[in-house]
């Protein structure tokens, strides 16, 4: 899961002094600009769910610069708002996580309610929501005060967790009752079950619209967010490639909602969906078993996490084709950026 | 009499040392004059036979739409250098077609040399007052160069298709084309020097094109091959189109590979030097041969 970073603009040149002459002021204003700023390091965070690591690419050099040891099998990742605080999930510890990031160091862990996998973070920077897959139960948990505000039963099986961008809906997917369950964020209260196709896996809302993808249905429903009705319903055929094996899991919209990046599971794909016509524009061969995504600063790179091969695939955002394929640790499952400036 | 396999009749005047009357004027020029007179009439001859271009490219576009649509699961997925990531079958064989383009061109010269030594053409043409070895060479360029140019409409069929190396890599694969083509080519001057009649060329086929090019990377990667046996993986490492293939393929991927590049050299040098001792009317394979 990614939070789209504020953005920076870069600092001010220093004066250059008059006597250096025509041919130092600019080579001096060049040096005083590198010596100045930083380089950009950005990085992306993987959780390595069968290693029980974290492998943090550097989205420059697109290599792994560090690998952190985490709790046992790390799923669901992301960051604070301010990006000082990693939230992992550690589903077969039984706990979320809180991490530096800077350090790699874990401060402590939150209480999560049992086998936590995905979770979001409220834009009040203060809550995380957490689907408690074993018990059916999705968790709301005070990061400050580190206690469970509330738990609110949903259906079975529950994973996809999605906030909508004004915070004052929470949707849960159950894998089992193949359901979205939208919640009321001050109440506390299930407002609405949608049924979507079986086994809904991952949930992310527009100002509008909310996005269920559901694995073995193999497809993406589009609801309205005012009616709770269901808007469209996305299908995905890849030529040679037999149809249960396209299970659409994680996606990523791009900033200004014209694309999403679908993962489509097993297929080894990711799906480009035009988020108006609702059409499948092209597909991207990746690693295998592509789970979810996260984009770069700029949102030029998306980054994939292909958990049977191992790896994490670069795609070009603006050609949509893989650049490359980096190595990280086995089965590797959630990603999240981190600007490191 | 010398056996002569140019079928040259010994009161026609040759080229080289110790050839016929030569024209005024400078050498340089000469030279370069029958090196434009041959490349323009090869060039001719080919966008004249338009149903040639045709019949060039059917075979590999066969390949590329037919065979690896077919085999695109059964081969699965891997990352192997020059590539970064995963690509699909289609991306993998392409090089490997761009080769058998060069290989199939280069047999067809060797063919079209035997045909003009049995009509007679051959004769003619070297009956030019230069060395034996420039007019050799001209045509071997102008075989190139016609590889060169259905490559090249490979490469943007390909590029419809979906499969796209980097555009600089479009333009870094020209000389590994040219390289590939002038190995390929000199080979088919050896084989013309040694086949004495056009009926002998279905021998070509099975003995060189077929294994050349299924003993080699083109249709599938090394470590592929070694799985099944480690000897034929090695044999196929041996190949030279082996290694111009994946000169091709690092190429159009913009990554160096030098020994491709220094075994593609050095076969085309043996090919190059082995075809004009075959064609030296007094130490040929043909006089051999007796």
């Amino acid at each position: 899961m990614t939070r789209t970073p504020p953005r920076r603009t870069a600092p001010p040149l220093p004066r250059v002094g008059r006597g250096w002459g025509r041919g130092a002021a600019p080579l001096a204003a060049t040096l005083a600009l590198v010596l100045a700023t930083p380089a950009r390091t950005d990085e992306i965070w993987v959780t390595n769910e069968k290693d029980d690591t974290i492998s943090v690419i550097d989205t420059a050099t697109l290599e792994v610069t560090r690998t952190i040891p985490t709790g046992e099998r790390p799923r669901g990742i992301t960051f604070s708002k301010d990006f000082s605080r990693v939230y992992i999930c550690a589903s077969d510890s039984d706990t979320v996580q809180v991490m530096d990031p800077a350090t790699g160091e874990i401060l402590h862990d939150l209480p999560s309610g049992e086998d936590p996998e995905q979770f979001v973070l409220h834009p009040d920077d203060r809550h995380l929501w957490i689907a408690n897959e074993d018990d059916a139960v999705t968790t709301v948990v005070d990061v400050e005060s580190r206690k469970v505000v509330a738990q609110i039963n949903v259906g079975i099986e529950p994973e996809g967790m999605g906030v909508s961008r004004d915070g004052s809906i929470v949707v849960t997917t159950s894998e089992t009752t193949n359901m979205a369950h939208w919640i009321d964020t001050a109440t506390h209260q299930i407002i609405a079950n949608t049924l979507v196709d079986s086994r809904p896996r991952h949930a992310e809302f527009t100002e509008t619209e909310l996005w269920v993808s559901s694995e073995i249905g193999g497809t993406v429903t589009v609801f309205d967010i005012a009616t709770k009705a269901e808007k469209a319903k996305i299908r995905f055929a890849l030529p040679g490639v037999n149809q249960d094996l396209i299970q659409p899991v994680g996606f990523e919209f791009t900033p200004d909602l014209t694309t999403a990046f679908v993962a489509l599971g097993p297929s080894n794909h990711v799906a480009v969906v035009n988020m108006q016509t609702y059409e499948v524009e092209t597909y991207i061969l990746v690693g295998r078993r592509v789970w979810h995504l996260a984009f770069n600063r700029d949102h030029s790179q998306l980054f994939t996490t292909n958990g049977v091969s191992g790896d994490v695939t670069v795609i070009d955002v603006a050609s949509r084709t893989a650049l490359k394929s980096i190595k990280v640790g086995r089965f590797p499952w959630g990603a999240a950026f981190r600007p490191t400036e | 009499m010398t056996p002569d396999p140019l079928h040259l009749s010994p009161n026609i005047p040759q080229g080289g040392p110790g050839g016929g009357a030569r024209p005024p004027g400078p050498a340089a020029g000469r030279y370069l004059t029958a090196l434009g007179a041959i490349l323009h009439r090869e060039l001719a001859r080919f966008l004249g036979q338009k149903s040639r271009l045709v019949a060039a490219l059917v075979r590999p576009l066969v390949w590329l739409l037919v065979f690896a649509a077919g085999f695109r699961a059964a081969l699965g997925l891997s990352i192997t250098p020059p590539y970064q990531t995963y690509i699909t079958y289609e991306t993998y064989i392409l090089p490997g077609l761009l080769g058998m383009i060069c290989l199939f061109n280069g047999m067809q010269s060797s063919l079209s040399l035997v045909y003009d030594r049995e009509m007679g053409s051959m004769r003619l043409l070297l009956t030019a007052p230069l060395p034996r070895g420039w007019l050799l060479f001209a045509k071997l360029l102008a075989g190139t160069l016609i590889s060169l140019l259905q490559c090249l409409v490979f490469l943007g069929i390909g590029y419809a298709w979906g499969i796209r190396p980097p555009l600089a890599g479009l333009l870094a694969v020209i000389p590994a084309l040219l390289l590939t083509g002038l190995m390929l080519g000199a080979l088919g001057l050896l084989l013309s020097s040694l086949i004495r009649q056009l009926e002998n060329f279905a021998g070509v086929m099975n003995f060189v094109i077929f294994p050349m090019f299924f003993l080699s990377s083109a249709l599938y990667p090394l470590w592929k091959m070694a799985e099944a046996s480690p000897a034929l993986a090695r044999a196929c490492a041996l190949n030279p189109f082996t290694q111009a293939v994946e000169l091709i393929r690092f190429s159009l991927y913009l990554t160096p590979n030098w020994p491709a590049l220094g075994w593609t050299c050095l076969a085309t040098a043996i090919f190059a030097a082995a075809a004009l001792y075959g064609y030296d009317p007094a130490r040929g394979f043909t006089r051999a041969k007796g």
